[in-house]
């Protein structure tokens, strides 16, 4: 019979304002992978910080016992000290470090203040090893990927000889292929090494495929514990925990069908890295979408997909760009942002915090900012009419907030997201580009945002898709394009698609590439 | 009597500069036993600091666009100044002419470095450095080895140093002289004043936004329509309005609009938030720095013309380190160091802040090197102070009153 290796009762955690805890109970078998999950703002992340130390010992109310024995942790130093590990979701690594560096950022192999490089690099190698990153320890960070990133982290951790290791968020910027390899990194853990995993996840998917237990918050309370052994763990069950009503529908039905008429298209589009010379990002690629439908844009991180979309909107990534874009069958020669903006384009990208939002600015500044002239004249700002289409805007998208003039850095993921949503649907495109308009947002959220997608497909707009999650892709697409190394590989109708044909073709055409 | 603590509570953020203006005056009008506040005095700090605010105003915008600032500005005063005397005292031009042409040397001056910040993407911190060198060492090429040259034109200095011309008349009473013109100008600001923040309320009510009650709308505007009227109280008691008071005025409230009310203005504040969402935003980041670093050319600039009239004569070390004036101002009102953050009052009052520091050592006869050390220290004191009471950090625990609980914490 496993030990239990940590317990924690009776969390409460207060905010100004807010109980962002409120009794939490959770215990942790050794050697499990733990999952939690809950809804974005149902205190996840809150709770780990408590674990680790993050919000020091009296900040909250309850107690943690690791091992049986009360912990008080006063940073995350304490807690990093009895084996407790935790890799935030956005990652902390110094870009222009090596890996063996950062691994050994703060926990120096080091004499009297002097570090020891060959132990470091010598060191760094062996748990790299066992995490299965095929690198050299000297390469810099900022050379690898974010899956290899990621892969960093967890041998940082290892090197600080974890026994609990804390995942938050880890796979919402990988690719399957690297989920894949992750997951099974946490069960060789769970097997040959005694490493017990919490993991926090949206993906439900990933949960069924790795958890042994799963707890369920929901409104900074624990709702239940699933054990697989006892229970019947299913996608349907654990949305119903979270969201504490069935979900029948993943996706909402499109009543709306796609218009005859060709609403965008680009032809022979080439784009080369903006750093790299000759490099091809985007290979001769021809996609075009029709009024009122939802084109889909699969394919793994690294394909191009976010490269052709910001190419085409304003030419805002890459160099030497050509091919032809053709808005309603009129080829149109789109030199800068603002005029893709004026030819009815809308980019919504991945990154909303980077790239999209600007987050210490209010909702109002924000939906207002990419078509400011809606609401002025002759260079002056109308703010009475601001405030009121913003309210509008704000009104119809659903964004939970007290008023327009709440700051955007303190919404939750899922509403940060409608703001990004709803600055573009402010700008009344004709064409929207959605970069994975979904990620790092909770199941009720999302289907929301499902909803305001079909809702501009009903309006006659011609949306395409990027996607990393194929379920969203089949569960919302007319029609979905395939993307692999810069190039378009293959185009499926909505009855043809599915999981194993897209995979598949992604498979096939890496192959390929090999062999040739 | 809760709700009215709780709308102090609100509106304490916005008046915590003012009120740290306001501790400063009262405690060195005690210090001076009185001197601070008389006429004249009043008549000299706005004469000592309306350059540094001119320049406040325009380093404002490039801290807003992108957290950096302009180290030359103190140079471009010098080369201005130089130009000036050498247009009207040398080659003897139209003064008005020369103004023109100086202002437009300002923005040749502003055009340059912006075209290395904006397009070539140098950091802004490195072209303003070179700047700072280039355009003194022009100055001293330009004035022949530093020598200053003297005494300017009426046509020029009335600009920029002495006082408007009185249209109505002087009142004697008791004993007092009265500027009848420059006591009317204070009535007739605190009346449009007035009249603003009632339609504006009325607008407001109407549209159902929330709207201030009757009782605060009052108190907000005796509060401040006193303190207008009497500002130019002391000012008609002395000698009028000084004219560089109006060209101030009039450069504040153009780019109080600019800021506030402009697409303009929005478009430099979303580049400070995060110049990546502006740009995919349509804003045209390139041009927007570029502008900025012109504006500032053109305000140091006017800041030129109006130290070189202060002086009477273009001197080749005029404005030297001026630059850390108006970034102090800019800091100590409230503008953040990472850009998207700052109001052009914040920075008007603190130059104010810095200027009767300034004034009010002078006249307490303070050691110069003391003074020194005091205003870097309320330079520091003013900036944690925002930051702190921003609950941007929690201090460590050795600093915190009580049992070491942390008072706020805003990370989620």
């Amino acid at each position: 019979m496993a030990s239990t290796i940590l317990r924690m009762e009776n969390i409460t955690k207060l905010f100004p304002g807010v109980k962002a805890l409120d009794n939490v109970n959770i215990d942790v078998t050794e050697g499990e992978i733990h999952a939690i999950v809950g809804e974005n703002g149902a205190g996840k992340s809150t709770l780990m910080n408590v674990l680790s130390g993050i919000y020091p010992y009296g900040t909250y109310t309850g107690e943690i016992y690791y091992r049986d024995e009360l912990c008080a942790f006063r940073n995350i130093k304490d807690s990093e000290r009895r084996g407790i590990a935790i890799i935030h979701q956005e990652l902390a690594l110094v870009p222009h470090l090596s890996i063996a560096e950062n691994m050994y950022l703060g926990n120096e192999r080091e004499k009297a203040g002097v570090i020891d490089w060959d132990l470091t690099n010598q060191q760094a190698a062996k748990y790299m090893e066992i995490v299965g990153l095929k690198e050299n320890p000297r390469t810099l960070i900022k050379d690898i990927g974010m899956g290899k990133q990621q892969l960093v982290e967890i041998a940082k951790a290892l090197a600080k000889d974890v026994k609990l290791l804390i995942l938050d968020e880890p796979t919402s910027s990988l690719n399957e292929n690297d989920v894949k390899k992750l997951l099974d990194l946490l069960l060789d853990f769970k097997n040959n090494h005694g490493i017990t995993s919490i993991l926090i996840s949206h993906k439900l998917n990933e949960i069924e495929y790795c958890a042994d237990r799963i707890t369920i918050i929901r409104d900074g309370k624990s709702i239940e514990t699933l054990d697989k052994k006892a229970d019947e763990i299913s996608e349907p069950r654990i949305i119903k925990g979270m969201v504490g009503r069935e979900m029948t529908n993943r996706f909402p039905a499109r009543e709306s069908k796609p218009r005859g008429d060709v609403a965008f298209e680009i032809r022979n589009w080439t784009v080369y890295h903006p750093l790299y010379a000759g490099k091809k990002v985007v290979d001769d690629v021809s996609i075009k979408i029709h009024h009122g439908e939802v084109v889909g844009l699969a394919g793994l991180i690294g394909a191009g997909r976010t490269e052709l979309a910001m190419s085409v909107f304003g030419r805002s990534y890459g160099k030497q760009i050509s091919g032809t874009v053709l808005v309603d069958g009129k080829p149109v020669r789109i030199l800068n942002i603002s005029q893709a903006i004026q030819d009815g384009l809308a980019y919504v990208t991945e990154d909303r915090k980077g790239n999209g939002l600007i987050i210490s600015n209010s909702i109002k500044h924000n939906l207002t900012l990419s078509r400011i002239e809606f609401v002025s004249k002759r260079g002056v700002i109308d703010k009475d009419l601001e405030t009121i289409r913003a309210a509008e805007q704000k009104e119809k998208l659903d964004i939970k907030a007290p008023t327009v003039e709440q700051y955007v850095e303190n919404l939750s993921g899922g509403n940060q997201q409608k703001v990004l949503l709803g600055k573009w649907i402010f700008a009344r495109p004709d064409i929207l580009l959605l970069d994975e308009p979904t990620r790092g947002v909770d199941v009720g959220a999302k289907y929301e945002i499902y909803q305001i997608i079909n809702q501009l497909a009903l309006e006659g707009k011609a949306v395409l898709m990027i996607s990393s999650e194929l379920a969203e892709l089949l569960g919302m697409c007319d029609r979905i394009y395939v993307m692999n190394e810069s190039r378009l590989i293959a185009e499926f109708s909505r009855e043809e698609a599915s999981q194993e044909a897209i995979m598949g073709c992604i498979l096939q055409a890496s192959k390929g590439e090999i062999s040739a | 009597m809760n709700k009215v603590i709780a709308t102090v509570r609100k509106n304490m953020k916005q008046y915590t500069m003012m009120l740290a203006l306001a501790f400063i005056v009262l405690m060195f009008q005690g210090l001076t036993g009185g001197k601070l506040l008389l006429p004249m005095n009043v008549y000299n700090i706005i004469n000592q600091n309306a350059y540094i605010v001119i320049m406040a105003i325009g380093m404002l915008l490039c801290i807003l666009g992108s957290g950096s600032i302009d180290l030359s500005v103190g140079s471009v005063v010098g080369l201005v100044g130089a130009c000036a005397g050498i247009l009207i005292m040398k080659w003897k031009w139209d003064p008005y002419l020369s103004i023109l042409l100086c202002m437009g040397v300002g923005i040749l001056v502003g055009a340059w470095q912006g075209f290395w910040i904006a397009f070539v993407k140098i950091p802004a911190f490195i072209v303003t450095l070179s700047g700072m060198l280039v355009f003194r060492g022009a100055t001293l090429i330009l004035l022949q080895g530093g020598k200053a040259i003297p005494v300017f034109p009426a046509e020029y200095k009335q600009f920029f140093v002495g006082t408007t011309p009185e249209f109505i008349g002087v009142w004697e009473v008791a004993g007092m002289k009265i500027y009848l013109t420059c006591l009317l100008l204070g009535i007739l600001i605190a009346a449009v004043f007035c009249l603003t923040q009632v339609i504006s309320n009325q607008s407001k009510k109407r549209k159902g936004y929330e709207y201030a009650t009757p009782g605060a709308l009052t108190v907000r505007m005796v509060i401040i329509s006193a303190i207008v009227i009497w500002f130019f109280t002391l000012l008609a008691r002395y000698r009028g309005i000084p004219s560089v008071l109006l060209v101030l005025g009039v450069i504040a409230a153009v780019y109080t609009f600019i800021t506030t009310k402009t697409v303009l203005g929005r478009h430099i504040y979303a580049m400070g938030g995060n110049p990546k969402a502006a740009r995919l935003s349509g804003v045209n980041t390139e041009r927007l720095m570029f502008f900025n670093y012109v504006n500032m050319g053109f305000l140091a600039g006017i800041a030129g013309l109006v130290f070189a009239a202060r002086l009477d004569s273009a001197t080749p070390m005029a404005g030297d380190g001026f630059e850390l004036d108006a970034i102090g101002a800019c800091y100590i009102g409230g503008a953040s160091a990472y850009g998207g953050v700052g109001t052009v009052s914040g920075s008007v009052i603190g130059a104010l802040i810095m200027g009767v520091l300034n004034n009010g050592m002078n006249i307490i006869g303070m050691d110069v090197n003391v003074q020194k050390l005091v205003k870097g220290l309320v330079l520091l004191a003013a900036v944690a102070f925002d930051v702190v009471s921003q609950g941007h950090v929690t201090l460590p625990s050795f600093l915190r009153f009580g049992k070491g609980k942390p008072e706020k914490i805003t990370a989620r």
